[in-house]
């Protein structure tokens, strides 16, 4: 099962009602972005969702939560240190195995910074950084992509490349953009989000670019 | 002015000190300290590198036991720091920390004997409560995000690797090799109750008379100190680490007996073990507060008020001497050497030094922490003016010093005096060993007659003082707001 029923989400910030109540429900197939002006509740209501499906889902926040200290290897393996053993991932820590090693390099590949593979994470560049917290969420290979603002990094051309790989990559998401033009290209629902309430909720063929502009 | 509170507070210790000082017994009974002063640092101009091979023997061990002990204590330290949220947890280890390495290698000489593992313990146990509590403020301040993000399922080891250690690792690291130094400082001192390290070298040479013979060591150990970043290296670590256990010398058996009764008879109140019982105990305990405990902590306190106050003007006037405000080159590199010799000496040599020379009293005693702990301080506030830009036309000289470079940095030098007022107090009450009439000089009297079960009332009622010293000193820290990391 990958889809999801949520009802009743809430949040309050300082005692005073940032989201909701509101409800969402996420088929299987169903690639949703979230969009509304910047304080509407988007990064909130990926966080509500995280905490409901945490089973389930692969996490790029907006801070990213890398460990700086580590290399991008051992930023991305993270995604998957519940498939091993204890003994297994600290001996990865102190030299990796073979699988894993290339299993990681292909993403890497993917996501065009394979020659960053052994570099602290701490030297990245912010594009560079954010594509990590991609191909950890790639590496974790969750049925649920939940992002919040994944490429609000990168340049146009990265920008379309990523979304394309986690269009391709993940069946079931909800990504928080704020690009209106990226959410109506690879996203099949608009979730339009004002004030902490749904404002907007239809499939991306019923839409135009100006019905979404309404929300901001 | 006085309405800043930081102000009034330091005026209000400046006037306890100088109460304390009507007190105090401030004077020099030498007869003739200028000329033992003089012949002294002769003596260190001087330096007899090759009078015997004990030096280097006593070099060697002095690296040993610190090597073991430190390694030990940041072990269980570690340990300790990841169940540290557990309140018994910190009251263990603020116990264990309140006691100096002397007093527990007193403790330990009772009934392990000239043992090694009488030193490797004296520097292992307070180390391990203090490592426990640094460790585990570093580790709470790594950040919580990567954590939260780990899938669902993650071993608590696995989450624990790689999450927290990369984060907190150069900290870490820095904290370990910083304490490391300090004891090496412990372990020299470890000589003084005997056992084979500098101390017993210096106390050999100095009581002698042999000053260039106890120069040479002083200056080795500065050597020794000043070039830890030439041979500790994280590669040699293991070499030093492993090795060190086989350089700790053999010493004398242990005799288990001897352990067996200490606990069993030695420690126990004399009351109860002649069978007096709670009657008897009341008067023992009475008698033992009026004659013994109340002058140690009354004289303890008051030492600690003036030194507290003379390390904080002696910091305030050192750190020109390393400040980029202040004059060219040469001044600041002899104001560093001075600053140096100042923080690594430990304050029990340089007050045993001292007292050699100008004769019994708390003046040897004050000059010895306040050199020591005032060198620290001064050097940390220094480093932390260079970091500092004035606009370009800001005055100079005194009126820059008074103007622009206290007031800003009056906050972060009161928090690490506040942070070293524990400290302070630890050694003060260690340097009653050596005459000065604080809780030491009762402790080690009682434990020279063989009254060990005094000497444990007394060591508990220190680390009490300890303690609560500490826990007002992060009190009034907390109440002028006053923040420090742990590196001082």
């Amino acid at each position: 099962m990958a889809g999801f029923d949520l009802s009743g989400l809430t949040a309050s910030f300082g005692g005073e009602r940032v989201i909701g109540p509101l409800t969402l429900t996420v088929k299987e197939g169903d690639q949703v972005a979230l969009v509304g002006k910047s304080g509407a509740g988007k990064s909130t209501l990926i966080r509500l969702i995280h905490q409901r499906v945490d089973r389930e889902s692969s996490l790029v926040p907006q801070e990213l939560g890398l460990v700086n200290a580590l290399p991008v290897f051992h930023n991305v393996f993270m995604g998957q240190l519940d498939k091993h053993a204890t003994w297994y991932n600290t001996v990865t820590l102190i030299r990796p195995f073979k699988q894993d090693r290339m299993q990681i390099a292909e993403l890497l590949d993917a996501l065009r910074m394979s020659e960053k593979l052994w570099i602290p994470t701490a030297s990245l560049s912010g594009g560079q950084r954010q594509r990590v917290a991609i191909a950890r969420a790639l590496y974790r290979n969750a049925p649920v992509l939940l992002a919040d603002e994944p490429i609000s990094a990168l340049d146009g051309p990265m920008a379309h490349h990523v979304m394309k790989l986690l269009k391709d990559r993940f069946k079931t998401s909800v990504i928080a953009l704020h690009d209106v033009d990226m959410a109506m290209k690879y996203c099949n629902r608009i979730v339009g989000i004002q004030d902490g309430q749904v404002a907007l909720d239809e499939p991306t063929e019923r839409l135009t670019a100006a019905d979404i502009m309404s929300l901001y | 002015m006085l309405s800043y509170p930081t102000v009034r507070t330091s005026l209000i210790f400046l006037a306890i000190a100088l109460v304390g000082l009507l007190f105090a017994d401030i004077a020099i009974t030498a007869n003739n300290p200028w000329r033992d002063l003089g012949n002294f640092f002769l003596g260190v101009l001087t330096p007899n590198f090759f009078s015997s091979e004990g030096l280097l023997t006593a070099l060697l061990r002095t690296v040993a036991f610190a090597f073991v002990g430190v390694t030990v204590g940041a072990i269980c330290g570690f340990l300790l720091a990841l169940v540290y949220r557990f309140l018994p947890v910190r009251i263990f280890c603020a116990f264990i920390r309140a006691i100096h390495e002397l007093f527990w290698a007193l403790i330990f000489l009772q009934f392990f004997g000239f043992h090694p593992l009488t030193g490797v313990l004296a520097i292992a146990i307070p180390y391990s409560g203090i490592f426990a509590k640094v460790y585990s403020e570093i580790l709470e301040e790594a950040d919580p995000e990567p954590g939260r993000l780990l899938p669902p399922g993650t071993g608590t080891i696995a989450a624990f690797l790689y999450t927290k250690i990369p984060d907190c690792w150069v900290q870490l690291r820095t904290y370990t090799a910083y304490r490391l130094e300090c004891g090496l400082r412990s372990s020299a001192i470890l000589g003084f109750v005997g056992l084979p390290t500098l101390g017993f070298y210096l106390e050999t040479s100095f009581s002698q008379g042999m000053y260039s013979d106890a120069g040479a060591m002083l200056i080795l150990f500065y050597v020794l100190i000043a070039t830890i970043p030439l041979w500790v290296k994280p590669k040699l670590l293991p070499v030093y680490i492993l090795g060190a256990p086989f350089f700790l010398g053999d010493g004398l058996p242990i005799v288990w007996g001897n352990v067996e009764r200490f606990f069993t008879q030695d420690i126990v109140p004399s009351p109860l073990r002649d069978g007096e019982g709670l009657v008897g105990l009341m008067p023992w305990l009475n008698e033992l507060m009026i004659e013994q405990a109340l002058p140690g902590i009354w004289n303890t306190v008051i030492l600690t008020q003036i030194a507290l106050v003379a390390t904080g003007i002696l910091a305030l006037l050192a750190f020109p001497l390393i400040s980029n405000h202040f004059g060219g080159p040469i001044r600041r590199t002899s104001g560093h050497v001075f600053l140096v010799i100042a923080r690594s000496t430990p304050e029990y040599i340089l007050a045993y030094i001292l007292l050699q020379l100008w004769g019994p009293s708390m003046l040897p005693a004050v000059v010895a922490l306040a050199l020591h702990n005032g060198g620290i301080i001064g050097h940390l506030i220094g480093r932390q003016t260079n970091t500092i830009r004035l606009r370009s036309d800001a005055p100079h000289g005194f009126n820059r010093y008074g103007w622009e470079l206290v007031p800003r940095i009056y906050r972060a030098f009161l928090a690490f005096l506040f942070y070293r007022w524990e400290i302070i107090m630890r050694e003060t009450a260690i340097l009653g060993i050596l005459g000065i009439y604080t809780l030491g000089f009762y402790v080690d009297s009682a434990i020279q007659s063989i009254r060990f079960d005094q000497a444990m009332v007394l060591i508990l009622i220190t680390a009490m003082l300890n303690i609560g010293v500490d826990i007002l000193g992060r009190f009034i820290r907390r109440k002028l707001a006053l923040q420090t990391m742990p590196t001082c």
